[in-house]
C-alpha cells in the first residue's frame, strides 16, 4: 500500500489525484498500522519547517518514518517534505529533520526576489530510473525560500537560482523533490510516472 | 533560469467565470474548472479565481469549484475574492488552491497577511491590490471592487504588505483594467524596484507589446490577464512565442 502522510499539513488532494493520473493508488493517513504496512509513503508539506517538524516528532510519526526508512520502505518527500529528509533546518531557527539524508536546510541568499517562486529548469546531475523520462532543460514549478546544502551525492537533477539548487534527490529509497512534481504539468506526470515505474 | 509567469485570471461569481469592464457590466463565459482546464493545457503558467459572489452564504457554495479545478488542473492556482479570515484561507488551501489572495480584508486587519504568512507560508500570501491613479507619481489603494478609497498610498501599502509577510503582490490598476491600452508601466515600476517578493501585472493588457512592456519596463515576473485570453483574441502560446523573440524567459 502506497501512503500519503497526513499529519494536518498542507493540501494532500491535488497530489493524491496526481498520482491516480499515474496509476500511483495512494491512501491518505496517519495510522500508525496503515503506515508500518506501507511499501511506499509519500510526505508532503507546505508552510514552515518548525510545524512540520513538531508535527512530525511529537506525533511519534518521525520515529516510525524512520524505521520504515531503515527497513527499505520508499519515503519520498515533497517541497517542505523533501526539506524534511535532511537533518535540520535554519528556518527560522533550528529544528530537526528526519536524519535521511546528510545535509541542512539554509537560506536562499542574494536573489532579488524570495521565495524561488514559478518555472524553472531543471540540469540533469546523474543518471537513474527516476529521470528516464526527463531531460535538461525541463520546467517545473518550485515555490520554496529554503535549499539543501549538502555534499551533492544525492542530487539527481538541480536548478539555478542564485545557486545550485537540488531540485531531485535519491539516496537509495529516499528520493525527494523541492519543486511541485503535481503542479508541474506534463514534465511533472513524467516524473511521477517513472516513480511509480521504481516503486510499485 | 527562472521564466516570467502568463497567468490567466477568471472572475468567479456563483460558482461561474464571468467577465466585466472596470467592475462592471458582467457577463457569463463558462465552467471555472472548464476554463481552467483549457488554459492549463494551453501552457498558461498559473491560474488566478477571484470570486466576486455577492454574499457570504453563495460564497461558501461558489468556492465548491476549487475542488474541480484542482481535479482537473496540475499547475498551480490562487483563488481571492471575499477572504476575510484565516479560517477563509484554511478552507481554499484545504480545498485544493496553492495561494490565497487577500485584498480588502488586508487593509482593514493586516494582521491577517502575518497570521497567514506564519501558519501556512509567505508563499502562498497573495496581497491583491487594487490602485488608482491620484496624481503624478502617487496611487491610492481602493476596496470593495474598486468603489472605496482607503486613502492608503499604493507604495507603501505594498512595502508593509511584504513587511507583513506576503509572499506574492497582485497589482491591479482599477485606471487601465478592461481598456486593453496596455499595463500601468509607471506604477509597475515603482512597486517592483521597492519590493523583494514577486509582482504580477495586473489591469489593461490589450496586444502582445503589453505583456513584453510589462516584463522589460517594469520588471515584472507574471502578467495576467482575463478578456484578452477568454475572448481568444490572444493564445498563450502565440504570447510566449512573441516573448521568446523579445529575449525573455518562457516555459514552451
Amino acid at each position: 500500500m502506497v501512503i500519503i502522510l497526513d499529519y494536518g499539513l498542507g493540501n494532500l488532494r491535488s497530489l493524491q489525484t496526481a498520482l491516480e493520473g499515474q496509476g500511483i493508488k495512494a491512501k491518505i493517513s496517519n495510522d500508525p498500522e496503515e503506515i508500518s504496512s506501507a511499501t511506499a509513503i509519500f510526505l508532503p508539506g507546505v508552510g514552515a519547517f518548525r510545524d512540520a517538524s513538531n508535527a512530525l516528532w511529537d506525533s511519534g510519526l518521525a520515529e516510525l518514518l524512520r524505521k520504515r526508512s531503515g527497513e527499505g520502505v520508499y519515503i519520498i518527500g515533497i517541497c517542505l517534505g523533501m526539506q524534511l529528509l535532511y537533518d535540520k533546518s535554519f528556518e527560522n531557527g533550528e529544528y530537526e529533520g528526519l536524519g535521511l539524508i546528510p545535509g541542512e536546510i539554509v537560506k536562499l541568499v542574494e536573489m532579488p526576489k524570495i521565495p524561488h517562486m514559478g518555472w524553472n529548469n531543471l540540469t540533469i546531475e546523474k543518471e537513474d530510473p527516476l529521470t528516464k523520462y526527463t531531460s535538461t532543460g525541463d520546467f517545473v514549478y518550485f515555490v520554496h525560500s529554503y535549499y539543501a546544502k549538502s555534499s551533492g551525492d544525492e542530487i539527481l537533477a538541480y536548478t539555478e537560482y542564485g545557486e545550485k539548487i537540488p531540485a531531485v534527490v535519491r539516496k537509495g529509497n529516499i528520493i525527494g523533490f523541492q519543486f511541485h512534481p503535481e503542479k508541474s504539468s506534463e514534465v511533472g506526470a513524467l516524473l511521477l510516472k517513472a516513480l511509480g515505474e521504481i516503486i510499485l | 533560469m527562472l521564466t516570467r509567469r502568463i497567468i490567466p485570471c477568471l472572475d468567479v461569481r456563483d460558482g461561474r467565470v464571468v467577465k466585466g469592464k472596470k467592475f462592471q457590466n458582467i457577463v457569463d463565459v463558462e465552467d471555472p474548472e472548464v476554463l481552467g482546464e483549457f488554459y492549463s493545457k494551453a501552457g498558461a503558467d498559473e491560474l488566478v479565481f477571484y470570486d466576486i459572489t455577492a454574499t457570504n452564504e453563495a460564497r461558501k457554495i461558489s468556492l465548491e469549484f476549487i475542488e474541480k479545478v484542482a481535479s482537473k488542473i496540475n499547475i498551480p492556482f490562487c483563488v481571492g475574492g471575499g477572504v476575510n479570515s484565516i479560517d477563509d484561507f484554511t478552507e481554499i488551501l484545504r480545498k485544493g488552491a496553492d495561494k490565497v489572495s487577500v485584498n480588502s480584508a488586508a487593509v482593514k486587519t493586516p494582521e491577517l497577511i502575518t497570521l497567514a504568512s506564519l501558519k501556512y507560508g509567505a508563499q502562498c500570501v497573495v496581497l491583491s491590490m487594487d490602485v488608482k491613479k491620484v496624481d503624478s507619481g502617487k496611487w491610492r489603494v481602493y476596496v470593495n471592487g474598486g468603489r472605496v478609497d482607503t486613502g492608503l498610498d499604493a507604495l507603501e501599502w505594498a512595502i508593509e504588505g511584504v513587511r507583513l509577510g506576503a509572499g506574492e503582490l497582485v497589482v491591479n490598476s482599477i485606471d487601465a483594467d478592461g481598456m486593453k491600452e496596455g499595463y500601468d508601466l509607471e506604477l509597475l515600476k515603482a512597486i517592483t524596484s521597492r519590493v523583494g517578493v514577486p509582482v504580477i501585472a495586473s489591469g489593461g493588457a490589450g496586444k502582445l507589446d503589453d505583456f513584453a512592456k510589462a516584463v522589460i519596463e517594469a520588471d515584472v515576473d507574471g502578467v495576467l490577464a482575463a478578456s484578452v485570453f477568454h475572448y481568444k483574441e490572444i493564445e498563450i502560446k502565440e504570447l510566449k512565442e512573441y516573448l521568446k523573440s523579445k529575449g525573455i524567459e518562457v516555459r514552451l
